[in-house]
Order: structure tokens, then C-alpha cells, then sequence
């Protein structure tokens, strides 16, 4: 087995490991990006009332 | 003067009960239902009830509980009276305190008069009875008035599941060290430690909650 | 003493507080996010494997840090809620309200990442461990204080009963945790808690700690974010906001319907 997929294998434990570390990086940009979303279109509201 | 509006807070209270019996009755009847239910739905195994029984009486007198919050401050919104009570010239908090503790022998104490009838519907030993008892007599108070915060903050607030949301969570420690009392005596261990622990629960939800219940209805009505 | 008030005054209004929310974001967010590339390097690749675990205790490095969030974020928000509810100063009231979704997400990952743990470790997605139990416990008292809020239209109202309940809530949260350890130990004595590793070497204790400083800097840089969204949202027809961002009011008459692509956007 090349380093690279034994790397990603996880010593048998890949389903486990990346998904829980996928939800993270899930859960963590939703958490910045909806924000700074929201952020950007209240601005763009108040830069052109109607 | 104050004693006085204390005691006119706590008469009248009992009055409304004993005017509307039916009223005062039914979280009583409730808590008998749900103890019925368990039987109904794990079958009639006498082990089996006698094992389960704490844990799940412990239960249906979390949700009598629960149910009876309605009781305390909704028909009073209604009628204007929580208003007059919020301007009375007499802390809050104890009028609130003298209120819950008419609540609390309307509900609390005939829950714990009936005990014995569920403890003997799921064959407990009688050797558990008394812990059970002053469990739920510690316990009760204590469900009660974190209800009664919870039913203060969502007095004038949209949704019905909210209070049991709210509630229910706050409720884990008293379930687990008073249900924990009891089941220590079924094996055969000292209950004294759960005990202790539910009265300490008891002491410091006494010291804030009127406080807390207060300071909830002056946001919800203000 | 005067100067130290007029500057508590001065951040905690909200007027004051939105440039400095925006300035701080790159302080939080830029070594968040390198803390998280080199801790999850190091946590993925350059630690090895656990003797008794193999790779599967590679989520720890996720797994901790989201619970250890999941508590401060609590606090943050009971801490900013009572604030608002003893001095009312409003920018606590937008803290709180920002930190409450952010903790409670939080939470959620905490418990998932820690059902995938316990997968292949106790052969079941769930077990009643004290740590998963608290943190359940946790994820409702989170949602119950979002649920009131959005129960109250009043937003001075509904931020008060949400500080309350925080308040309520913050008292509890070690109770709860202490209760159900003490249940835990009762019910199941023969159960070890796989996630207390007795010994951890360096080569993997440096990049948890690492993991959790930065997702404790990346919460206060998404908190930053949603503050100034709060404040936008809050103080949208206050004067100094049209002073920052609008044109002059007569200017607002050369705007053809057509050239408007942020409101569709």
C-alpha cells in the first residue's frame, strides 16, 4: 500500500475518522460563511435604500 | 403588614383551590395515569415492575409536575390580578414564595399521599417507601419552582412545547439523584448520599428561584 | 476612574464597537486558521497511531476541542446575557444572541463527532457515557434558550428572558454534569471511559491543545462576524450607519431601478 491511501485508509478506521472530521470542517465554514453572508447583503441594503 | 399580604397571597390561593377542586385534583390524577401506563406498556412481569417502578414513578411525578405549571400565573395574567401583584407594596419574591408553597400543598403534597398507592401498584418493597417518599418531598419543591421560572419567562410568549423544552433539561439533576436515592435502597446500598445531595439541590433552589420566578414575570409583563 | 467608564461606555456601545469588531476579525481568523492547518497536520499525520486505538483516536483532535467550545460558548452567551438583563447595554444583548447558534452547533458536532468515536470504540453509536450524556443535556438547554427567543417578538423583552434563562441555565450546567457523572458511576461501574486516556504523549497533547486554542479564536472571530451583523441588523435606521455606508439622502434619487444587483443577490 502506498503512504497515500494507507494514509487515507486510517489504519481500517477511514468512515469514522474522515467523516467525523469532514463534519467538522462542514460545521465550521457554514459557521463563518452564512455570517459574513448575511453581513455582506445588510451592507448592501444599507449602501442602496430604496 | 407584610405577613398580612403574605398570608392574604397564600389564603387566596388556597381558597381558588378548594373553590375548584377539580382544578386543584387533576395533576394528582395525572401522575396515577402515567404510573398506570408503564404496566400497560412493559407488561405485568412482577420483577420486571418492581425494578422499574422508582424510576418510572419518579417520572410521572416530572410530568404531573409539569403539567400543573399552567396553573400558576396563567388565569391570574388573564384577569389582571399578576398585575396588581407586580405594584403591591411587598417584595416580590415573597409574595411569589407564598404563592408556590399554596402550589406546591395543592399538587406536591397530595402527589405524595397517592405514592403509596402507585409504590404498591408496581409491588415495590415496602422498605423503599420512605426514601421514596422524602425524595419526592425534597424533589417536588424542587421541579416545582424550576417550572415555575420557565412558566414565568414564557407567560406572554408564542408556542406550546416551549415550557417542556425549557424544562425538562433543568430537571436531570433532581431526576437522577432522586430516583438514584431510591434505587440505592433496592440494592441494598445507603441512600444517605443521594439524599444529601437532592436536599442540597432543594436548599439552593429555594434561596433563587423566587428571586429568579420574579425577576421572569417583571420581564414577561413589564 | 472617569477614563476607564468612558471607555467601558465607549466599547460597549454599538456605534464604537462595529469598527472594532471588524478590526479584530483578521486578528482571530488568520491564526485560527493556521493553528487548524498545523493542528490537523500534525494530528492526522505526523502523530502516530494509539497503541490500543489505532487511528480511530485521531477524531479526539476534533472531538475535544468541539466540547470544550460547547462550554465556553455557554458561558460567553450566560455571561452576556446577564449583562444585558442587570445593565441592559446592548451590544451584551447581540453577544449573547450571537454566541447561543454558534455554541449550539457546536454541541452538535461535539456529540456527532463523538458518536463516530464511539462507533468503532464501544461497537454502538451511543452509549449513556457521562461526557455524551452532558453534552445532550447541553445541545436542548442551547436550543431552549434560541426556541424562547425566537418565541418573544419584543426584542428588549425577548433578550432579557433569554439572559434570564441563560443565567438559570449557567447555574445548572455543572449540576447537570456533576449529576450525571454521579449517575454514570452508579448505573455502570464496570464501564471505563475510553476517552480519558491516562497518558498522553506530547506528540499528540500539543496539537489538541493547539486544535482547541483555535477553535476558541475562530469562535470569537465568527462572534465578531455575527456582532457586526447584529449591529447591522439592529441599527439599520440609526444615522451613523447611513453616514458609513449610504450615499447623501438626495443622491439616492439617481439610482435606476434596474441598477440595484445587491438586492437579488
Amino acid at each position: 500500500m502506498s503512504p497515500m491511501s494507507e494514509f487515507f485508509a486510517m489504519g481500517g478506521y477511514a468512515i469514522y475518522v474522515w467523516s467525523a472530521w469532514g463534519l467538522t470542517a462542514l460545521v465550521m465554514t457554514a459557521n463563518l460563511l452564512l455570517p459574513l453572508r448575511q453581513c455582506r447583503k445588510l451592507r448592501i441594503e444599507l449602501e442602496q435604500p430604496e | 403588614m407584610i405577613t398580612t399580604a403574605l398570608y392574604k397571597q397564600f389564603s387566596r390561593e388556597m381558597l381558588g383551590a378548594v373553590r375548584q377542586p377539580g382544578d386543584a385534583l387533576a395533576p394528582v390524577v395525572f401522575y396515577l395515569i402515567v404510573g398506570m401506563l408503564f404496566p400497560l406498556a412493559l407488561g405485568s412481569d412482577p420483577r420486571l415492575l418492581a425494578q422499574i417502578g422508582p424510576g418510572a414513578i419518579w417520572i410521572a411525578a416530572l410530568l404531573a409536575v409539569l403539567l400543573s405549571l399552567h396553573k400558576l400565573f396563567r388565569s391570574d395574567l388573564d384577569n389582571g390580578y399578576l398585575d396588581q401583584l407586580l405594584l403591591m407594596p411587598c417584595p416580590l419574591f415573597l409574595l411569589i414564595g407564598a404563592r408556590l408553597l399554596a402550589h406546591w400543598l395543592q399538587t406536591g403534597l397530595p402527589m405524595l399521599l397517592v405514592t403509596p398507592l402507585l409504590a404498591e401498584s408496581f409491588g415495590l418493597d415496602y422498605a423503599l417507601l420512605p426514601v421514596l417518599l422524602s425524595a419526592l418531598a425534597l424533589g417536588t419543591p424542587v421541579l416545582l419552582l424550576l417550572g415555575a421560572i420557565n412558566e414565568a419567562l414564557t407567560l406572554t410568549s408564542r408556542g406550546g412545547a416551549l415550557l417542556a423544552l425549557l424544562v425538562l433539561p433543568l430537571y436531570v439533576p433532581t431526576l437522577v439523584f432522586g430516583s438514584g436515592a431510591v434505587y440505592a435502597v433496592y440494592f441494598g446500598e445507603n441512600p444517605a448520599g443521594h439524599l444529601s445531595l437532592l436536599a442540597a439541590l432543594a436548599l439552593i433552589t429555594l434561596l433563587f428561584a423566587p428571586w429568579a420566578v420574579a425577576t421572569a414575570l417583571r420581564i414577561s409583563i413589564d | 476612574m472617569s477614563v476607564i467608564k468612558e471607555y467601558w461606555h465607549k466599547l460597549s456601545s454599538a456605534k464604537h464597537f462595529y469598527p472594532i469588531a471588524g478590526a479584530l476579525l483578521p486578528w482571530f481568523l488568520i491564526p485560527a486558521l493556521l493553528m487548524l492547518i498545523w493542528g490537523s497536520w500534525q494530528g492526522l499525520v505526523v502523530a502516530p497511531a494509539d497503541y490500543q486505538q489505532g487511528d480511530s483516536y485521531r477524531i479526539i483532535f476534533v472531538h475535544v476541542p468541539a466540547a470544550w467550545l460547547s462550554m465556553m460558548a455557554y458561558m460567553v452567551m450566560a455571561i452576556n446575557g446577564a449583562i444585558y438583563l442587570v445593565w441592559k447595554i446592548k451590544l451584551a444583548d447581540i453577544v449573547a444572541e450571537s454566541a447561543a447558534p454558534i455554541g449550539a452547533s457546536f454541541t452538535f458536532l461535539a456529540l456527532a463527532t463523538g458518536s463516530l468515536w464511539g462507533k468503532p470504540m464501544w461497537g454502538t453509536w451511543w452509549v449513556w457515557d457521562a461526557r455524551l450524556t452532558s453534552e445532550l443535556v447541553l445541545l436542548f438547554l442551547y436550543l431552549g434558550t434560541i426556541a424562547l427567543r425566537g418565541a418573544i417578538d419584543d426584542r428588549q423583552r425577548a433578550g432579557r428572558a433569554a439572559g434570564l434563562l441563560g443565567l438559570v441555565g449557567a447555574i445548572n450546567v455543572p449540576i447537570i454534569h456533576f449529576s450525571v457523572e454521579w449517575w454514570e458511576t452508579l448505573h455502570q461501574p464496570a464501564t471505563v471511559s475510553k476517552f480519558s486516556a491516562p497518558s498522553m504523549h506530547s506528540s499528540m497533547l500539543t496539537p489538541l491543545l493547539v486544535m482547541a486554542l483555535a477553535f476558541t479564536l475562530f469562535f470569537f472571530a465568527v462572534l465578531m462576524v455575527k456582532i457586526r451583523a447584529g449591529i447591522l441588523e439592529q441599527e439599520r435606521h440609526s444615522r451613523w450607519l447611513s453616514a458609513l455606508y449610504a450615499e447623501a439622502p438626495e443622491t439616492t434619487t439617481t439610482y435606476s431601478p434596474e441598477g440595484e444587483p445587491g438586492r437579488n443577490g
